[in-house]
This record gives C-alpha cells, structure tokens and sequence, in this order.
C-alpha cells in the first residue's frame, strides 16, 4: 500500500488578542457573581438563626440580637411603587415628545435637561429635599390632603419626613431612566405604522393613543420595570427623606424605612456578628431582587428591540 | 362644532397636556440648581473653603479641601482600575459580539449597571476592609471601580461598533493582526465615544456616597494616604446635612455645589466630545 502524505493544512494562528480581551471582559459577569457569593456568605450567620423568618419578622432589636426585614421590604416596595405611580405619567408625555420627529430645537432643550436631571448626584437630591421638597410637601401636599381626606386611613398623620416624601424625590431620579428607554421604543415602532393611521385620517392624538403607544407597549412595560429596579436600590436620596422609622407605617404621609437606609444607617455601628450579618442579609435580598426585576425588564425591552429590527 | 374638528381640538388639547407634563419634569431640574446655587454660593465664593480642612464648629474659615482632594484620589484610582479594563471589554463585545460568552458579558454588563450601589459596598467591605479590619481610600476605589466598569464596556461597544467595517477589513487585508488592527486603527476611530463613556463613568463615580459610607469611610483631615480612611465630596455632602449646625449645613451645601458643577462639567466637556464623534463619523 503506498503510503499517502497528508496535504499540509493551513491553520489558523491561535487569536490571542481575543483570548485576552474575553478574559477582560469576563470581569462584570464574574464581579456579579462573586458580589451574590460574598453577600450569601457573609449573611451566614444570620441565615442560619433565622431562615426563612427573617423575610416576615418585624422586630428590628440589635440590643436583643431580635431581626425581621418585613418593614424595610415594605417601605422599599411602597416607596418605589408610589414613585412608579407619580413618574410614570409623566415619564411616557416627556417620552412621546421627545419621540416627535417636529420641534427639534425644543425637543433638544427637554432631552438634554432630562440627561441632566439623570446627572445630579443622588446626595444633592438628598439635601434638596432635606431642607427643601420635604418642607415644601409637607406644608403644602401633606397637611391639605390630610385635613381633608385624612378619614382615609392612609392619608393621615402628617409628617415632614414620609414615605411620600421619599417617594416625591424618587420619582424624580427615575425618570430620566423612563423616559429614555420609553423614548427609544416608541421611535422603535415601525414608521409605516403610523403613516398607516395618518393616512386613514386619524389625528395627531388618535395615532398616538391607538397605534404607537400600544404597539410600544411591551418596550414601556420594560422601562417601567427598570425604572422600578433602579427605585428599589436608591440609598442617599431616600435616607435622608423617610425618616428612618422601622416599622409598617399605616399612612403614606408617616415615616418609614427601606433596605438600603438600613444598612446605610446602621452598618458601621453594628457591633455584634449577628447585627453585621442580619444588614447584609438586607443587601443579600435587595440585590437578589434587583437582580431579578433588571434581568426581566432587560429581557423585555431587548425582545421589543429586536422584534422591531426584524420587521423594519 | 361638528366631529372633524372636534376630533382635532381634542388632539390639540392632548398635545398642550403631554406638553405641560414635560415643563412639569423639567421644574425639579431648575429648583435644584438654583437651591444648590443659591445657598452653595455663599460659602463657596470663600478662597479658604477649597484651602483649608475641616474646622470645628465656631471656628471660621472651615474648609473642603480633604473631600476635594479625596474625591480626586478615589476617581483617580477607581479610573486607574475601571477604564483599561472597560475599553479591552468593550473592544472583545464590538469585535467578536457573535460569540455568546459575548451575550453573557453584555447582560452581565447591563445588570451590574442597575445593581445597588450601597450593596457594592457592602461586597469590598466583606472582600478589603473587613480582613485587613480598617477602612481604607483603596477600598472606596474599588467599590468606585466595580460600578464605572459596566458604563465604560458599553459605550465603548457602542462606539467601536460604529466604525465601518471596512477600515478593519482594510487593514486585515495589509496583513495587521487583529490586536493592531482593534488598538491602533478601530480605537483612535472611535475615541471620541470611548473618552465620552469614561468621562460619564467619571461623573458617575463622582457623585456616590453609598459604596463609600463603610469603604472610604470619610475623614475630617487630609490625608493622602490611600490605605486609610478618605474623605470624598458626597460624604461631606451627606455627613454635614445631617447635623444640627448651621455652619456645617451651609458647608454642606458649598459642597453640593462644588459636587454638581464638577459632575455637569464633567457632563458637559463629554457632550462636547461625542458631538465630535458624530462629526468624525459623517467623514468616514
């Protein structure tokens, strides 16, 4: 049998160059890792004491070494709820606008001053409000609405700092995130949808609220959702606005407290290993629930983006 | 009125209510600066407020100037650590995007943009401070660090993406390796997005008080040692609002005003720059 000489075959060098910048870029999935892993671990301790009963206890005693989250879980979850509902109108008319293909000369004053709005430094909304919207609110939302609604259980007790307080500066910081990614979902929407509409003899407003707002539905949902994570991680801001009282307020014009101002408050006083690990078992379920409303408000408006790409 | 224009008078009634929804927006805007400006100013029209250090309360001719320099050394090494790193990572996302580690980093990258901040500092507090038992400037860096990375790996993509394919491929076809053709060809291409992305993760990092409250710590003297506690504007900012002292709450806001215009300046210089970029690219 003759024997057969393989034919050389042309291989490609090894890309290196890749090799190396995957590994870089390997850095954020492996930083969110790790940041879960440390947190578990370093909520080990209070893990073990208390189970799954530290999501539904509502004592907060470090003297007594006595810890239940539900009063942060609750005043994160209200204050970031009642800011969504504050934000949300707004955030969609600000996004519609700046959506419009006319007026661009205003439409560029409203985006860059919303971009900046984005830009102010949490801290500096946190002073504001301090000496400025809560004063304001108080003497001019709170005391009105309660004298004469205050029959309603949850619109009494006025205070200066409130969870609605809190809620008032939240709805500010969010916004910028709602109305950018609104408004890139809604110019999203294929345009031959809306000449449709506009070639059939509907209006301004009919085109609007009939064809492109439902056809951008899912992209704003998604907005909404991450707007709503970035409201639920808020510290400075917040903690300088609600008033730090941990309990279940049952007004939203009383004071109350959230995960983040919990640590931020208490974390370099706690002195005790089970105090230590109870707060960063408060980080453990606030970045678990980021985590989780990111990933599904990411998958959303990815999902829109790409449906539109394929249809465009 | 028949229906035609009434159907038209409600359209323009909605566009004045979308219209005043947006004025409605802006106003927080304008009350903040102009109460950052209004009660900023005053302490900071003082030379001393940017000379001399902290003083105790009575005392005049108190001073900024550890949180100044402090903030300038916690951005300087969180920048240190972040950008490369966010640049090689954005460049792997932009060049090879197909691959689906790619996918996993991209997501990775977008949920670490959301993520807590207070939470990060939790993490280098468990990771750097409480093994070496102090608080130390490294540490704020680190924290600062871990948040500018996702901002810088997606804006760089975002503009290295934009270059046409056909400067890579022409110098794939001069015979260039890909790591020459990525870092001496695409990347002077795309510099105006890429230093726009890190002057935002700048600013960004400028501005956070949450990772640095248990990694920085903050410091009433100037120190310039990075292993130990730091001060930085924001904590100045957060640490004397909170007081009851007058004197200190009128620092406070001097500091929230030398915060601001070096966060919108920040701002600012990088809009600049991406204006630049588009103009660049329209050439190409």
């Amino acid at each position: 049998m003759a024997e057969t000489v393989a034919a050389p075959v042309l291989r490609r060098p090894p890309d290196r160059f890749r090799t190396v910048t995957a590994l870089v870029a390997a850095a954020a999935p492996l930083v969110l890792v790790v940041i879960v892993v440390v947190l578990i671990r370093g909520s080990a301790p209070a893990l073990h004491q208390f189970g799954l009963g530290f999501l539904v206890g509502q004592t907060w005693n470090p003297p007594i070494d006595s810890f239940g989250a539900l009063p942060a879980i609750f005043g994160t979850v209200a204050s970031s709820l009642i800011s969504l509902a504050i934000a949300l109108p707004v955030g969609i008319a600000v996004a519609v606008i700046l959506a419009e293909p006319s007026h661009s000369s205003i439409r560029g004053v409203i985006g860059t001053g919303i971009e900046l709005l984005a830009a102010i430094p949490s801290v500096v909304y946190g002073i504001w409000t301090l000496y400025v919207l809560s004063p304001w609110s108080y003497e001019h939302l709170e005391v009105p609405i309660s004298d004469r609604l205050g029959f309603i259980g949850w619109l009494s007790q006025p205070a200066t700092r409130s969870l609605f307080n809190a809620s008032l500066v939240l709805a500010v910081m969010i916004l910028p995130t709602l109305t950018a990614i609104s408004r890139d979902v809604i110019r999203a929407v294929p345009r031959g949808m809306k000449e449709n509409a506009v070639a059939l003899g509907a209006t301004w407003w009919e085109t609007t609220w009939h064809v492109i707002l439902p056809a951008a539905r899912a992209g704003i949902f998604g907005a909404t959702i991450l707007a709503l994570g970035r409201a639920l991680g808020e510290t400075i801001a917040v903690t300088m606005a609600i008033g730090n009282r941990y309990w279940i307020p049952q007004s939203i014009f009383e004071p109350a407290y959230t995960l983040a101002s919990v640590i931020a408050n208490e974390f370099t006083e706690a002195t005790s290993t089970l105090h230590q690990a109870a707060l960063i078992e408060l980080g453990l379920v606030l970045i678990l629930v980021t985590l989780v409303v990111n990933l599904v408000a990411l998958l959303l408006v990815r999902s829109v983006s790409r449906e539109t790409r394929l249809t465009a | 009125m028949n229906r035609t224009s009434r159907r038209s008078y409600t359209s323009f009634a909605w566009l004045g209510v979308m219209y005043l929804l947006t004025a409605f927006a802006l106003i927080p805007l304008g009350l903040v600066l102009w109460f950052t400006v209004a009660k900023g100013l005053p302490p900071a029209l003082h030379i001393e407020f940017y000379t001399n250090v902290f003083r105790p309360v009575g005392v005049p001719g108190a001073g900024i100037k550890q949180a100044i320099v402090g903030t300038l050394m916690l951005v300087g090494m969180a920048s240190v650590m972040a950008i490369p790193a966010g640049i090689l990572g954005g460049i792997y996302l932009a060049e090879y995007g197909l691959a689906r580690w790619a996918g996993w980093v991209r997501l990775a990258s977008d949920v670490l943009v959301g993520t807590p901040s207070i939470a990060v500092g939790l993490f280098v507090y468990a990771i750097l401070v409480a093994p070496l038992h102090h608080f130390s400037g490294v540490s704020g860096s680190v924290a600062l660090a871990v948040l500018m990375l996702p901002i810088v790996v997606r804006t760089t993509e975002g503009s290295v993406a934009l270059i046409p394919n056909g400067l890579r491929e022409s110098g794939l076809a001069l015979g260039l390796p890909r790591w020459r053709v990525s870092l001496q060809l695409i990347l002077p291409a795309a510099a105006p997005g890429v230093i726009t992305g890190a002057l935002l993760s700048v600013a960004r990092a400028s501005g956070e008080t949450a990772p640095l409250l248990f990694t920085a710590f903050g410091n009433q003297l100037l120190s310039l040692d990075p292993t130990h506690a730091i001060q930085a504007l924001p904590l100045t900012v957060y640490q004397y609002a909170l007081t009851p002292y007058k004197s200190l709450q009128d620092q406070a806001w001097g500091a929230a005003l030398v915060l601001v215009v070096m966060v919108l300046g920040i701002n600012l210089v990088s809009r600049w720059v991406l204006r630049r970029q588009i103009a660049l690219a329209g050439q190409l």
